[in-house]
C-alpha cells in the first residue's frame, strides 16, 4: 500500500428504519428560503397522518442532492436516484412489482421543473398515459437550480437566467393542462403558502389510485434572487394575483378552484425578486394573462365542476 | 423439452419469457418493452406470454424500457428487455446506470448497424459501443446458442458473486429472423435452473436505503473496483453456472471461447458470432488440405477471456480477428482488445485487424480465403484491412 493508498470503506449504507415521520430529516444541507424543503416537509406529514409509506423515485436536481452523501441519506425512505428524463419509467417498475406483490405504499415521482416540463416530458406522458399507478409531485421553481440558474420551460417570460440575460421571451408552459389532457385521475397544484389546502390535496391524492399529478410553485431564493425569508409571501403573491393559481382536476374534465383572488397587484411579485427587471416586464401584459387565466379557470370550473 | 423450427428472435424471446416466469415464486418478472427491427419479434413474444406474476409495459422510447426494467429490478423482480442499433444507442444511458446499480438484467441485442446510412443488416457496431459499461456480453451464432446463452444470463447475472447485467447479442436476420430447429427447453426445468431471484441491494418498504445517490471518490471509487472484483469472478462463475446447465438441460451451452482446430495451429482466425460459422468449415477444409489453421470463437466478449485465449494460441505466429464492427480511427473492436491482452506477452505473434461483413456484407468463405491468403503473405501487422471493398486511392490519401 502506498502513501496515497487510503484502506477501502467498509461499512454499508446507513439502514434507519423509518418509524420517525420526518420524510426529509435534520441535517441536510438545502439553501435557506427552499420551498422545496417545506414540500418534503409537509409531504412525510401527509403520508404519517395518512398511516401510509413511499418510495422515492428522484431524477437529477435539487432533491437529490437534498439525499447528501453516501453512506448516509437524508431521506428516510427507500430512495432511487434515477436518471434524468426517467423517474416516471423507473417509477412504473417500481410501482408493478409492488402490486403484483400486493404491498402497500406509494411510489412518488418527486422531479423539478427540468425533469418535468423539458427533459422528462415524454416519459411523464407515457406513464400518464398508461394511468400508472404511481404519485408524481413536481417541485417548480422555474429554472434549472442544480446547475446555477438557467432557463426551463417553466421559466416565466422576464425572468433573467444564466442563459437569458436578457429575460426570457417565452411564456412558461402550462403543465397542468399538457397532464389534464391525459385525462388522468388527478391533477392539482399546491402552494406552501396554504398549507391546509396543499395538505388535503395531498391526503386526496394518496386515496384516489391510478396516476396523479401535483403541481407545487417552489420558491428558490438562490435562482429567484430573492430574500430566503420572502419566500412564502412570494407564492402566496403568485396564488393570489393568478399567477399561480390553485386548482384541482378531476379525470382530466372536472376542475375546482381553490383560492379566489386576493387584492393584491402582480407587480409585488416582479419587484420583489431581482430576476424580474422593471424595464423587462410588461406589467399590462401580466395583469392580462393572470386575468385570462383565472377566467378560463372560472369557466372550466363553472361549466365542469367537480362533484366529489 | 420440445424441438421446434422457430426464428432468434423466438428463440430469444422464449428464454426470456420462461426466465421471468421462473421467479413467480419469488417477487415476479417486470420489463419494459419496445419495438425496433430486427428485434421486435422478442418483444411481442414477450408481451404475449401468459406469465403468472409479471406485468410487460410497452413505453415510449427505448430510453424508458430499460428504465422500467431497472425499476422492477431495483423492487426485487427478474428484469429484462431488448434492442437493436439506434435503440440501443438511444437506450445507452440506462444500460449505462443499470450496470453501476449493479442490477442483474438481461438484454438481448439483435446486432443491427448504426445509422446512418439507414441500414437494418448485421454489424455488432451497437453493443460494441456499450463495451465499456459494467455488463457482460456475449455473441451467439445460432439459434439453440441464443436460447441457452439467454437463460445462463439470468443464472450468471443474478450469481452474489457477480451482480452484474448481461447482454446476449446475435446477427441481425442471419439468426434473428432464420428459422432452425431448436429445443425449447420445459418450464420445470428452466424452474430448476434459476432459483428465485433475491437482490441483496433492492429496495425494502421500512428501510431508508438511497440507491444511485452522491458517494465522494473514495466511495466511488471502491463501488467500481467492487466491479473490476466481480468481473474477475465471472469466468469462474461462468464455469459453474455451465456445468449446472449441462446437468439440467443435457446441453453443453457453450465455453466463453470455442477453439476449433487451434492445437497446432500456426495461423489463427479469430471470429465471433455467424462469421465464425463460415470461418470454420473454410478451417475444416485447408485442415483436410494439411494447413495449420483454426479457429477461436469468441463468445464472450465481456469480461474478455485474454487468458483463454492466450492458451489456446500458443502454437500460433499469425492471427486474423475478423471484426464486424468498426471504432472509427482505430479498427476492429475485438482485433483491439485482442491486440492490448497479448503486448508485451507474445512479440512472436502477429495480430491483424480485417473488417468483414460491415453494414450487413456477406462474409463468404471466399472472404476467409482472401484473409488467409492476406495473412500468410505478411512479414508484419499493418492498418486495419478493409475486405469486400477495394479501398484504391481513397486509403492513400
Amino acid at each position: 500500500m502506498s502513501a496515497s493508498t487510503v484502506p477501502r470503506p467498509t461499512d454499508p449504507q446507513t439502514s434507519i428504519s423509518c418509524e420517525d415521520d420526518c420524510l426529509l430529516r435534520p441535517g441536510n444541507t438545502n439553501c435557506g428560503g427552499c420551498g422545496m424543503s417545506v414540500g418534503l416537509t409537509m409531504l412525510g406529514r401527509a403520508l404519517a397522518e395518512a398511516g401510509d409509506t413511499c418510495t422515492l423515485v428522484i431524477p437529477a436536481c435539487c432533491g437529490i442532492v437534498t439525499a447528501g452523501a453516501y453512506p448516509t441519506t437524508s431521506y428516510a425512505v427507500p430512495t432511487i436516484a434515477s436518471t434524468f428524463a426517467s423517474s416516471p419509467a423507473i417509477a412504473s417498475g417500481v410501482a408493478s412489482i409492488r402490486d403484483l406483490n400486493g404491498e402497500p405504499g406509494q411510489v412518488i415521482c418527486w422531479a423539478g421543473d427540468g425533469g418535468t416540463y423539458d427533459i422528462g416530458i415524454a416519459t411523464l406522458s407515457a406513464a400518464a398515459e398508461r394511468n400508472e399507478n404511481i404519485i408524481y409531485i413536481c417541485y417548480d421553481n422555474e429554472i434549472y437550480g442544480n446547475t446555477g440558474g438557467q432557463r426551463s420551460s417553466a421559466t416565466p417570460a422576464g425572468a433573467r437566467t444564466s442563459t437569458t440575460p436578457q429575460g426570457k421571451a417565452q411564456d412558461k408552459k402550462d403543465i397542468m393542462s399538457i397532464m389534464a389532457a391525459h385525462r388522468i385521475p388527478y391533477a392539482a397544484t399546491l402552494s406552501i403558502a396554504h398549507p391546509e389546502d396543499f395538505a388535503r390535496k395531498l391526503q386526496t391524492a394518496l386515496e384516489i389510485p391510478g396516476m396523479r399529478f401535483l403541481l407545487m410553485h417552489s420558491p428558490c431564493p438562490t435562482g429567484w434572487k430573492s430574500e430566503p425569508g420572502d419566500s412564502v409571501e412570494l407564492v402566496r403573491i403568485a396564488v393570489a394575483s393568478g399567477l399561480f393559481p390553485l386548482y384541482e382536476v378531476f379525470d382530466g374534465t372536472a376542475y375546482r378552484l381553490n383560492a379566489e383572488l386576493g387584492d393584491i397587484d402582480v407587480a409585488e411579485y416582479f419587484t420583489r425578486q431581482r430576476r424580474f427587471r422593471d424595464e423587462e416586464i410588461d406589467l399590462g401584459a401580466a395583469r392580462r394573462a393572470c386575468a385570462e387565466r383565472m377566467r378560463r379557470l372560472h369557466a372550466l370550473a363553472e361549466q365542469y365542476p367537480a362533484t366529489n | 423439452m420440445s424441438m421446434e423450427v422457430i426464428t432468434g428472435n423466438h428463440a430469444a424471446g422464449y428464454a426470456l419469457s420462461v426466465a421471468g416466469e421462473a421467479n413467480r415464486t419469488a417477487r415476479g418478472v417486470a420489463c419494459g418493452i419496445y419495438p425496433i427491427t430486427p428485434q421486435t419479434e422478442i418483444v411481442e413474444y414477450v408481451a404475449n406470454f401468459p406469465f403468472s406474476k409479471g406485468r410487460v409495459v410497452p413505453v415510449e422510447s427505448e430510453h424508458s424500457a430499460m428504465a422500467v426494467s431497472m425499476g422492477a429490478s431495483m423492487n426485487g423482480a427478474r428484469a429484462f428487455t431488448a434492442s437493436s442499433a439506434n435503440g440501443i444507442a438511444y437506450m445507452a444511458e440506462n444500460i449505462m446506470v443499470a450496470g453501476y446499480y449493479r442490477l442483474p438484467i438481461v438484454m438481448v441485442a439483435v446486432n443491427r448497424t448504426l445509422g446512418p446510412p439507414w441500414n437494418i443488416w448485421a454489424d455488432q457496431g451497437d453493443s460494441l459501443m456499450l463495451r465499456d459499461f459494467a455488463w457482460l456480453q456475449f455473441y451467439c451464432e445460432t439459434n439453440q446458442e441464443v436460447l441457452d446463452t439467454t437463460l445462463l444470463a439470468f443464472r450468471l447475472a443474478e450469481d452474489r458473486r457477480v451482480l452484474l447485467p448481461v447482454l446476449t447479442c446475435m446477427d441481425a436476420f442471419i439468426v434473428s429472423h432464420t428459422q432452425t430447429g431448436t429445443d425449447l427447453p420445459d418450464q420445470a426445468d428452466v424452474d430448476r435452473y434459476l432459483p428465485d431471484l433475491d437482490l441483496p441491494h433492492r429496495l425494502h418498504m421500512g428501510e431508508a436505503r438511497t440507491l444511485g445517490g452522491l458517494a465522494w471518490p473514495h466511495e466511488g471509487l471502491s463501488m467500481r473496483l467492487e466491479i473490476d472484483e466481480a468481473m474477475r469472478r465471472v469466468p469462474e462463475v461462468y464455469e459453474e453456472c455451465r456445468a449446472s446447465f449441462q446437468d439440467t438441460f443435457g446441453r453443453d451451452p457453450g465455453a466463453m471461447i470455442e477453439c476449433f482446430a487451434t492445437d497446432d495451429a500456426e495461423t489463427v482466425l479469430v471470429a465471433s458470432g455467424t462469421i465464425a460459422t463460415t470461418a470454420r468449415e473454410v478451417v475444416r477444409g485447408r485442415r483436410a488440405e494439411g494447413e495449420k489453421v483454426g479457429l477461436v470463437k469468441i463468445k464472450m466478449f465481456r469480461p474478455f477471456p485474454i487468458v483463454a485465449l492466450q492458451a489456446a494460441c500458443r502454437s500460433a505466429t499469425r492471427m486474423a480477428v475478423l471484426d464486424r464492427n468498426y471504432a472509427a480511427g482505430i479498427g476492429g473492436i475485438f482485433w483491439h482488445d485482442i491486440r492490448a491482452g497479448f503486448q508485451g506477452r507474445r512479440d512472436d505473434l502477429l495480430i491483424q485487424s480485417y473488417l468483414t461483413g460491415l453494414c450487413g456484407g456477406d462474409v463468404t468463405p471466399a472472404v476467409i480465403d482472401d484473409v488467409l491468403a492476406d495473412i500468410g503473405s505478411r512479414e508484419t501487422a499493418g492498418d486495419p484491412v478493409w475486405e469486400g471493398i477495394d479501398a484504391g486511392e481513397g486509403a492513400k490519401q
